[in-house]
Parts: C-alpha cells; sequence; structure tokens
C-alpha cells in the first residue's frame, strides 16, 4: 500500500481528477496549500512601496492505493499537470504500513478506492 | 510633433474653460439684488439632493459588482468605477450636456463647458419646465450619463483590461450616451416628434448601459471555466453577497433621487407621488423574483432577490412619471418575473456576471412598453409628451412610438459601440491573458490584491525582507503574475 502525495497547480487538479475516476480511483483528498519551489514569487506594490511574496498557492493531492496501481495513479499526474513551465509542481510515493475503512471496520486493500464493480459503474 | 499638438489643444481647452463666463454670475446677481425667486432655491434644493442620490448609487454599483467577482477581481471594481466616474464628469461637461440638452431635434448645440449659452430657457428648452439653477441640472444630468456607464461594465467583470474601461468611457460621456440620451429626454425627434414617452430613462439610461454591455460582451468572450467541455454553464460565484445586498439597497435609494429627481423641481409636489411609484414598483419587483426562482429551482435565490429588486425599478423609471400609483406594483411585479427568466437564458449562451443585460436591458424594454400601456390621460397632457396607453383608450399608438425608440436607440447605440470596442479590440485589446485571468484583475492589472491577507500568506505579510538567496523585488518585471522565471 502506497500513498501518493502531489503538488500541482490549481487548473490541473480537474483533468486528473476525471481520468482517475475512468480509472476507479475515486477515493483522494486535496488540500490548499502554499509553497516555494523554483518558481518565483509575485511583488505587490501598495501604494508605492513593494511587498514581494515568495509562496505560491498550490494543490495538495493525496491518494492512497494499491502498490501495483502506484504507476497508474502518477501517470495520470504527470500526464495532465505538465505544462512543460517551472512551477508545475512535484509527486512523492511514500509506503503506508495500514489502512482502515471505519464504517466496517475492515483492512487491507480491498478498502483502497472503488470495489471493481462501483468502478466498472463509474466508467460505464 | 503629435505630442506638441494634443498639448496645444488641451492648453486651448483650459484657457477657454477659465476665461470669464457669464453663467455663474446669473443667480448671483439676482441674489444680491433682492430678487432671486424662492421657487429658484426650493427647485435647486430637491434637484441637487436628487443629484447626490443618484451620484451615490455608484457605490452601489461598486457593492454590486464586487460582490458578484470572485475576491482576486474586487479591487479593481473600485479602481475602475471611480475612473470612469471621473472620465464622464469632464466630459459630460466639455461636450456631453450641450449635446444632450442643447437646442436641436438630432444633438444639441448649446452650452459646451457649461458656459456662453444665455438665456437657459432657451438654451436648454427642454428643461424650462423648472426654473432650478443649470449647475444643479448639470449635476444632476451628469450623474444620469455616469450611471449609464456604470451599467455597461457589470458584465465584463474579472477578464477586461482596465485600458477599455478609459477609452470608452470617452467616447461614451462625450458621444453615445449624450446623443442618443438627447433624442429620447433631450428634446430630440424621439421625444418632440415621435412622443416617446420616458420619464428618468429605462430606454434613456438604462437600455443604453445593457446596449454597451452587449456590444462589449459579444467580442469579449465569456470567462475562462464559465463553460464545461459539454457548453454547459457552470456557476461562479461571487465571493461577497453581503457586499451585493449593500450594492443593492445602496441603488434601491439612489433611485429616489433618480425617479422623483426627474421632476427637476418640487414646486408641484409631483416627486412624492412619483416616489411612492417607485418604491411599489420595487417592491412588486423582489416579490416575483423570489417566487420565479422557488417555482424554477426550488430556492429563494439571493442574487436574484437583488436583481429582481433592480430589474423593477429599471422598468418603472420611464413610467414613473406617467402611470398612476396602482399600476406600479404590476409593472414591477412583471419586471420581476422576466429577471429570472432572462438570466436562466442569457446564461446559456453569454457570460454576464451581474445579470445586467436582463435586469437593465430586457426590464429597460419592457418599463418603456410599460407607458405605451398604463400612460394615464392626465399625466400624458400634464407632461405633455405623447397619449395615454392602450388600457385608458385601446390605441395601440403610444405603444408603437415607444417600440419605435426602443429600436432606434438600440441600433445607434449598439452600432457605434461596437465599432468602438472593435478599434479597441484591434489595437490595445479587450482581454488580459489566460494568465493574467487566473491570477485575478487585481494583482495583473494594478499590481496589488484586494484583499491582501488571502493571498499572501500570513509569514510574509508581516514583511521582513525576502528569504536568503531570493532574487531582489526589483527584478520582477512590473505585471508579472504567474509568469515563471528560474531563480
Amino acid at each position: 500500500v502506497k500513498k501518493i502525495e502531489a503538488y500541482i497547480r490549481h487548473e490541473s487538479f480537474e483533468p486528473i481528477r476525471m481520468e482517475l475516476l475512468g480509472l476507479g480511483f475515486p477515493s483522494l483528498s486535496i488540500s490548499e496549500v502554499k509553497g516555494s519551489g523554483r518558481q518565483k514569487g509575485i511583488t505587490e506594490r501598495y501604494r508605492g512601496a513593494e511587498l514581494t511574496n515568495w509562496l505560491r498557492p498550490k494543490v495538495k493531492l493525496e491518494c492512497v492505493v494499491a502498490s501495483q496501481d502506484v504507476q497508474t495513479v502518477v501517470d495520470a499526474i504527470l500526464k495532465h499537470a505538465r505544462t512543460g513551465q517551472i512551477g508545475d509542481g512535484k509527486v512523492f510515493v511514500m509506503p503506508v504500513e495500514e489502512a482502515y475503512r471505519i464504517r466496517t471496520g475492515e483492512s487491507g486493500e480491498e478498502t483502497l478506492q472503488a470495489h471493481p464493480e462501483v468502478a466498472a459503474q463509474a466508467t460505464a | 510633433m503629435r505630442r506638441r499638438t494634443g498639448v496645444a489643444l488641451l492648453g486651448a481647452v483650459l484657457a477657454y474653460a477659465v476665461l470669464p463666463g457669464v453663467a455663474l454670475a446669473d443667480t448671483k446677481d439676482a441674489a444680491a439684488a433682492g430678487a432671486l425667486p424662492d421657487s429658484v432655491a426650493i427647485n435647486s434644493v430637491w434637484v441637487l439632493v436628487a443629484a447626490l442620490l443618484v451620484i451615490f448609487m455608484q457605490a452601489g454599483f461598486a457593492f454590486l459588482e464586487i460582490g458578484f467577482s470572485r475576491a482576486k477581481n474586487a479591487g479593481t471594481v473600485v479602481a475602475k468605477i471611480l475612473t470612469n466616474f471621473s472620465i464622464a464628469a469632464i466630459a459630460y461637461w466639455a461636450v456631453g450636456f450641450a449635446f444632450a440638452f442643447g437646442a436641436g431635434a438630432i444633438i444639441g448645440h448649446d452650452g459646451f463647458f457649461l458656459r456662453d449659452y444665455g438665456d437657459p430657457q432657451q438654451a436648454f428648452p427642454i428643461m424650462g419646465l423648472s426654473d432650478a439653477t443649470i449647475e444643479s441640472k448639470w449635476l444632476f444630468q451628469f450623474s444620469f450619463c455616469a450611471v449609464s456607464l456604470a451599467i455597461v461594465w457589470g458584465t465584463t467583470l474579472e477578464r477586461i483590461k482596465f485600458a477599455v474601461y478609459i477609452l470608452y468611457a470617452i467616447v461614451f460621456a462625450a458621444f453615445i450616451y449624450p446623443i442618443a440620451s438627447h433624442w429620447v429626454f433631450g428634446g430630440g425627434w424621439l421625444q418632440s416628434n415621435v412622443g416617446m414617452q420616458d420619464f428618468a430613462g429605462s430606454t434613456a439610461v438604462h437600455l443604453i448601459g445593457a446596449t454597451g454591455a452587449l456590444a462589449v460582451l459579444l467580442q469579449l468572450g465569456a470567462r475562462r471555466g464559465k463553460y464545461g467541455a459539454d457548453g454547459k454553464p457552470r456557476a461562479i460565484p461571487g465571493h461577497s453577497m453581503p457586499l451585493f445586498g449593500l450594492g443593492v439597497l445602496i441603488l434601491w435609494l439612489g433611485w429616489f433621487g433618480f425617479n422623483p429627481g426627474s421632476t427637476l423641481g418640487a414646486m408641484d409636489g409631483r416627486f412624492t407621488e412619483v416616489a411612492l411609484v417607485t418604491m411599489l414598483a420595487a417592491a412588486a419587483g423582489v416579490l416575483g423574483a423570489i417566487a420565479v426562482a422557488r417555482w424554477k429551482t426550488g430556492t429563494i435565490d439571493i442574487g436574484m432577490a437583488g436583481n429582481g429588486a433592480i430589474g423593477a425599478l429599471v422598468a418603472i423609471t420611464a413610467p414613473s412619471g406617467y402611470v398612476e400609483a396602482w399600476a406600479a406594483p404590476i409593472i414591477g411585479l412583471i419586471a420581476g418575473i422576466i429577471v429570472p427568466l432572462g438570466v436562466y437564458a442569457i446564461d446559456r449562451y453569454i457570460d454576464d456576471p451581474v445579470g445586467a443585460l436582463t435586469a437593465h436591458g430586457l426590464c429597460g424594454v419592457w418599463g418603456t412598453l410599460a407607458c405605451g400601456i398604463f400612460t394615464s390621460p392626465g399625466l400624458a397632457a400634464y407632461n405633455a409628451v405623447g397619449q395615454a396607453g392602450l388600457i385608458y383608450n385601446g390605441s395601440f399608438h403610444q405603444l408603437g412610438s415607444q417600440a419605435l425608440g426602443i429600436v432606434t436607440v438600440f441600433a445607434f447605440v449598439f452600432t457605434l459601440s461596437y465599432a468602438t470596442f472593435y478599434a479597441i479590440k484591434k489595437t490595445v485589446g479587450l482581454r488580459v491573458t489566460a494568465e493574467e485571468e487566473d491570477a485575478g484583475l487585481d494583482i495583473s492589472e494594478h499590481g496589488m490584491y484586494g484583499y491582501p491577507e488571502q493571498f499572501i500568506p500570513a509569514p510574509e505579510l508581516i514583511g521582513y525582507s525576502p528569504a536568503p538567496g531570493m532574487v531582489p523585488a526589483r527584478e520582477t518585471p512590473r505585471g508579472a503574475t504567474t509568469k515563471e522565471v528560474p531563480v
């Protein structure tokens, strides 16, 4: 079981979301984050004085999947998040010890993402 | 060379403006001799108070548009309203007022720079019904021009270049609005020869503004993300319904200057009747709009409640001096019903973030036509324009005059506006880039945010020096927003 954590542009989220839904990965979380990297900051001018802002807004996408699905999900993210410009973001993959579904108490890979029949409905 | 000619022209204009005129001396001399009639003072006070109420409507437009914009586009509205209001004042003083209210069937020709017009009763014949000072009348009519101009821009929020506001404002306040409004209520041919009734400007102010809005919108296009891949419209919610509501209520208040002030005097007491008619129509408009919104969507939409008030106020603007009080709630209710239906229909094809095409356009048309139905014989005779409406005399004559006026004004304003925006599009351009639109017009057009705390993380807003190793701030190109450059 792995967790994929991607820092992406806001506008790339919607296409990634649609592709992951189609592939049967509906379970994910996002948060609005601010961070810095190689992307340059912006300068605000307020009544003649300057204020430079280095932390730029990004979307953090988190998605936990079975190990054999990691490449599929990462590929979907890379495909839609890449514009070729600095500021496209980064993807991290990390191991996860265990996963539980709270409603039923079951654990293991079957708690991740949609059941196959649900995924089939989503793609149909 | 061009620059020197421009400076010389500006100098000539200023010299002409500061040369001693005769206008301001008129009332002063009369007052000194103890011969200023009381009616001049009383009428001037009312016209000036009405003008101030209409001027306050600029705050209404500002808050309405700010509320309907996303937070990243809130500040630019403030700069736009102030800039446009100021351009309109100078242009209307220089030529606009003379074109709009000077004598003449097609275009007025007295009172450029509000001077050397001689006897005001002859220079501005249509306003001779009141002896209020010409300065109070100027301020009142200028505030109308500024309202009409403000209506143009609500449709263009969140994607238009700031320069477009400036360029079109000059053409609009100096030529388009003055000429078209001259025909309708400045003593021009539609009023004098056709007998078109428009008491305070359903057509002359609101339809003109909405027509300019349509002309720019057709060339500007929708905001990014407004229409999905399937072509269906998506909601782009504005960031503050409370500010929107404040804007609506300020506009509503301002309308008590707009309609009752169009009596241009207080001596006959008519202005209080017009105020009553205005209030009743607006109330019915809100109720009509929320009822239709509830019926069509299952909820009482906050924006529709506000737009219902605006739509009804626009509709009652033309008939406010021509109809009896009983007709006002009917006219307002129908406008309130038009508002949601118009907004839903228009939203499927063109992106009008504030619903101005419906509230000012469709309701302006309805209000103008309503004169042809509800105008009472007594008030038509009292105002000495046109005749009674359909329900009184069974004749479609007045309705036909109203329709002719609407079509003429729409065609004139649309043609000139479309050409102006086309020229702007081919030279400086109408739209900001996609990157600037994503970043928001506050930062792209003005280099600052309307709500800094919302966009700049708190640790950076404290304002210590940049992190070590970062590029000094001055190397950031002006206007750079999402343009990425490696450090």
